[in-house]
């Protein structure tokens, strides 16, 4: 290689200054000896002998400006090396492969110059599996059926463990893993210090191990702590080593709005974590959808964020009573067919998607009212089919209107069903505002029933 | 000359753990080829083959050496932070890959995905490539609890520098690994500049082989340079770890040659600085004096041995320049694994 070039500092550099030579003509230098010295307006920077050989000429003057990058600024010859050979190869920057867009005579031309890459894969998501022919259906708590699924996960497979703050011998927060440590021991029910971002990392680096990582948060607020780990480390791995090392794990505690505890512990994150590649977001209403989607989450390969309410613990439904009861992830659920307007929405909302939709159905008003239980993969062909059918949509939500799940959806009805909508789409959201501790503000914070039942009524123009 | 300050230097001092023939040799190759490479990847990245970011290990590589040659290679995990191309290659990761996934090509270890920060491998326990400072030690943490929970004997290697030293989330996880005395040995290689604060600059006590006290984590200052000393202490605290003793911690005190990536200004420290560790200390000058020194070796003998690993540098490189880069399709895999 017995050309030097000028090297750049940064991806970014064009050119620079060569400031000073440290070699003379006859001078022999070996692997690691300081050339020359560049300076650009950011940076200074070595050039560096990378074989050994002789000086023969210097091509560039010191104290030149505005010397391109890749310019051969030298000529070193090693032991048998003629001036002849080739100069080492520039990158050739050209993409490989881009067949050029067929533009349409209107298309504006910058259009086409953009690098077009494939689409993105469809998602398709399975249906609920049919329930075996008289299943015995059990009436149980959310809270209990999270339970009786983490312990079947962790009767299963010796892979699965619970780790979090208060888990075992306190019994869980919330007692969600009542009874877990007296059944699988200190070793998989592991109580930690006060140290999210500490706990939540040991999972990630456990799970590349090939663990499987229950991760409870004792509330999604305090994940705030290891966000970075749940999205640079755990998210983002698999894609970053090419498919190689995965984080097949579950963070999972109770999200969104409790009641009078301030800002700080009533935030709704099923927006933040729905945005990001990597992730998959479980978010459940029914006792039933969550013992069966915590189950997937469990042996789902990927990372799964599963987002609980600590107001729906006690709540109550019926589970089928069976040895292994999956539901799939990124199914949505269609809790009332109807023809007049789609309601959708998940968790903690669907308790005031459902008490509105009973009175307008009494009112007269045919609604479709969907459940998405998961956020991410998220079920746009249910909502997209059944906006076609209903030409209307009222998404409903605890968390904040901006960049919501609410915003998404009407985005998403937009882009695949605009022409069949016959009103714009209403978002029900929590209020922007940090969430208020006085009870009376608390409420105004908080979406009511009525206020889906208004945003019905205006986009049926009943209003 | 160099190598005449260095040689004088190795004789006068007294009680240095010593490596076999054998050891030095490995030793010299390694640290060689971590060296080669380097400077490659630093041509490479003037050239404009190499975009982003590019950390080059050149004068640490007898810390990572030492560390591996003391490990159960391929059995132990490692994990260290964004200045990775030294421990994937000293644990045995194809040269080729690892070059070509800093030249973003489809034949990169994480297929042009990843880049120079981000490459893995589970066949040789190489858990990253860590771009997030501090991120992997709890990660490390991670991979010693695994090897608990599984008890299949194996010790994690956690590496991170003087700068990540300083993270919050390093002494939550000192704390966890001596709480539950996981098997795992945090290298702290302190190269005295995170980016281009010293030290004395950024940390309210300098010698960081102490910041395990308040967790009873017993901790050794090592001559990061020597590798004689750092294959003698990684012994020790893997031994440590291994047998079920719980955390150690290892301050390497060593030095990088570059700035701290390829567009570093390099203001903060004086030329003199750099050239006195390259004259004086430098790692494989070190081991190179003493296999001529004892006559286990010959100028001849490490000729070939240069010009063998001068070839798989330059193949490597060679391969990451001509391999094609991802197809577009790949844009979209590796994203989530389907059920």
């Amino acid at each position: 290689m017995p050309q030097i070039l000028m090297p750049a500092l940064s991806p970014t550099m064009e050119e620079g200054t060569l400031s000073k030579w440290l070699v003379k003509v006859g001078d022999t230098v070996s692997p690691g000896d300081v050339l020359a010295e560049i300076e650009t307006d950011k940076a200074t920077m070595e050039v560096e002998a990378v074989d050994s050989g002789v000086v023969k000429e210097l091509m560039i003057e010191e104290g030149t400006e505005g010397v391109k990058v890749n310019t051969p600024i030298a000529l070193v010859l090693g032991e048998g090396e003629q001036a002849g050979e080739a100069a080492p190869k520039v990158a050739e920057q050209a993409a490989t492969s881009e067949p050029a867009a067929e533009t349409a005579a209107a298309t504006v031309p910058a259009e086409a110059k953009a690098p077009q890459a494939a689409d993105a894969p469809k998602f398709v998501a399975q249906d609920d599996p049919d329930l075996p022919e008289g299943v015995e259906m059990v009436e149980m708590t959310v809270r209990q059926a999270l339970n009786e699924a983490m312990a079947e996960e962790l009767r299963r497979d010796k892979d699965v463990f619970v780790i979090g703050e208060e888990v075992a011998e306190y019994q869980g927060a919330y007692k969600i893993t009542q009874n877990l440590l007296q059944e699988f021991g200190p070793e998989r029910i592991v109580d930690t210090p006060i140290t999210e971002h500490g706990f939540a990392g040991l999972a990630v680096g456990a799970a590349f191990a090939g663990l499987k990582p229950i991760v409870e948060f004792m509330t999604w607020n305090f994940a705030m702590q290891a966000i970075d780990q749940i999205i640079n480390s755990a998210a983002k791995q698999l894609y970053m080593s090419g498919g190689q090392v995965t984080a097949p794990m579950v963070f999972r505690g109770p999200n969104g709005v409790a009641s009078r505890v301030g800002a700080q512990h009533s935030q709704d994150y099923s927006a933040w974590y729905s945005h990001v590649p990597g992730l998959t977001v479980i978010a459940p209403y029914s006792a039933a959808d969550a013992k069966g989607l915590l189950k997937a989450a469990i042996r789902s390969p990927n990372p799964v964020i599963f987002l609980e309410n600590e107001i729906l613990y006690g709540s109550t439904g019926l589970v089928p009573k069976m040895d292994d009861f999956l539901l799939p992830i990124g199914k949505a659920r269609i809790a009332r067919k109807g023809a007049d307007v789609t309601i959708v929405s998940f968790s903690m909302g669907m308790r005031y998607a459902s008490q509105a939709t009973e009175k307008l159905v009494a009112a007269g008003v045919d609604v479709e009212l969907i459940d998405l239980r998961t956020l991410r993969p998220l079920d746009s062909d249910t909502v997209i089919e059944s906006v076609k059918k209903t030409g209307r949509m009222v998404t409903v939500e605890e968390g904040w209107p901006q960049g919501g799940i609410g915003a998404e959806l009407s985005a998403r009805v937009m882009e695949a069903a605009f022409d069949y909508l016959d009103a714009p789409v209403m978002r029900v959201t929590g209020k922007d505002v940090p969430m208020p501790y006085a009870a009376n503000l608390e409420k105004l914070a908080l979406p009511h029933v009525d206020d889906v039942i208004a945003a019905v009524n205006a986009v049926t123009y009943r209003s | 000359m160099a190598r005449k300050a260095v040689a004088s230097k190795a004789k006068t001092q007294t009680n240095v753990p010593q490596l076999t023939p054998e050891q030095e040799l490995e030793a010299y190759r390694e640290m060689l080829l971590i060296r080669r490479f380097e400077e490659k990847a630093g041509q490479m990245y003037g050239m404009g083959l190499i975009g982003g970011f590019c950390h080059l290990y050149i004068g640490q590589e007898a810390v990572v050496t030492g560390v591996t040659m003391a490990s159960e290679k391929g059995k132990d995990a490692q994990i260290t932070g964004y200045r990775d191309h030294g421990h994937m290659l000293v644990m045995g990761l194809d040269p080729k890959g690892v070059m070509a996934e800093l030249t973003g090509r489809q034949g990169g270890l994480s297929g042009g995905k990843g880049g120079s920060m981000h490459m893995f491998s589970n066949e040789h326990r190489f858990y990253g490539g860590n771009g997030i400072v501090g991120a992997q030690v709890s990660l490390g943490n991670g991979l010693a609890f695994a090897a608990k929970y599984r008890g299949d004997g194996t010790v994690a290697l956690a590496y991170f520098g003087d700068g990540a030293a300083n993270q919050g989330q390093v002494y939550e996880s000192f704390n966890m690994a001596k709480l539950w005395k996981l098997p795992v040995v945090f290298i702290i290689e302190n190269n005295k500049y995170a980016m281009g604060t010293s030290t004395e600059r950024s940390s309210a006590t300098t010698d960081f082989s102490k910041r395990g006290a308040s967790f009873d984590i017993p901790g050794e200052q090592v001559d990061g340079m020597d590798v004689r000393m750092v294959y003698d202490a990684a012994q020790r605290a893997i031994e440590y770890a291994r047998s079920g003793k719980g955390p150690y911690i290892l301050e390497m005190l060593t030095y990088r040659y570059r700035g701290h990536s390829m567009s570093d200004p390099a203001k903060y420290r004086s030329k003199d600085e750099v050239t006195k560790y390259r004259q004086e200390r430098d790692p494989i000058e070190q081991v190179k004096a003493r296999l001529l020194e004892s006559g286990a070796e010959t100028e001849e003998s490490l000729k070939v041995i240069e010009s063998e690993i001068r070839a798989i540098v330059t193949q490597a490189a060679e391969f990451a320049t001509n391999d094609a880069e991802p197809d577009p399709a790949e844009l979209w895999t590796d994203i989530t694994i389907s059920a």
